[in-house]
């Protein structure tokens, strides 16, 4: 699908760009109108794929984290973000509740959990050595027609 | 974050946005308060959270180790609405140490 607006952002992986991240999703998608329960389950998505990325991806080095956002049919919002990090070998076990890699960082093993119960829809492509893509979807009651 | 002793323990007032990011420091210093007093009861007010990702339930279940091996316990009081569904989501249910509003004012006597 086409989409009728699009956002790019390049930061590095750094836990101090996990709130940047999550506010400017937000921002973009705040002129669809969304509810606050909406707009605060699609920052908690990208604040746990940001996570993912700096807690993970790059664990012991800083790269590069990218996102896209993407607004479709007046009210569909579609997030990827992308790593170039170290990538997850068995992604069906990443994504299982409570696993971790990372307890001493007092990870939850929550991140993919959240983001599949807070979004409509969640993929995961990941390729060891070369990076993970996590892409989300949600689409909004939206009020208005404003794109 | 406020952290204030009482009588039977210590009560930390979370405030803003718990992220991955802002949990490191919150979890030094409430470690560093428990360490010193080694309270029997630790509360976690979150009524000055704005925001929480699943580091918030890290930083729940970490003091509830510790306070374990303190043979302390954990209370969480005060979960904004927003939140309920993160702590559902979390099974943190399972340890009952969430207090429900209409069951604070007994327990605050």
């Amino acid at each position: 699908m086409k989409p009728q607006n699009e956002m790019n952002i390049i930061f590095d992986s750094r836990s101090s760009n996990e709130g940047f991240a999550r506010s400017a999703v937000s921002a973009f998608v705040t002129q669809l109108d969304p509810t606050v329960g909406e707009l605060n389950e699609i920052k908690t998505a990208v604040s746990e794929a940001v996570t993912n990325c700096v807690v993970h991806a790059y664990a012991d080095r800083i790269g590069k984290v990218f996102i896209n956002v993407r607004i479709s049919d007046n009210s569909l919002v579609t997030v990827k973000v992308r790593d170039k990090g170290c990538g997850i070998a068995d992604v069906k076990q990443a994504m299982e509740p409570l696993f971790t890699t990372a307890p001493s960082e007092e990870r939850a093993g929550l991140g993919f959990a959240v983001m599949q119960s807070f979004t409509d829809k969640l993929r995961v492509r990941s390729s060891v050595g070369k990076g993970t893509t996590v892409t989300f979807q949600k689409r909004l009651s939206c009020r208005v027609n404003n794109v | 974050m406020r952290i204030s002793n009482s009588d039977d323990g210590i009560t930390v007032c979370l405030t803003g946005e718990i992220d991955h990011h802002s949990a490191r420091a919150m979890r030094e210093s409430i470690d560093a308060a428990i360490q010193m007093k080694k309270p029997s009861v630790l509360r976690l007010d979150f009524s000055g959270v704005t925001f929480m990702d699943s580091s918030g339930i890290g930083l729940i279940m970490g003091r509830y180790r510790l306070m374990a091996l303190y043979g302390g316990i954990v209370r969480v009081i005060n979960v904004p609405e927003e939140l309920e569904r993160m702590m559902l989501l979390s099974g943190l249910n399972a340890l009952d140490i969430t207090e429900k509003r209409s069951e604070q004012f007994e327990t605050a006597k």
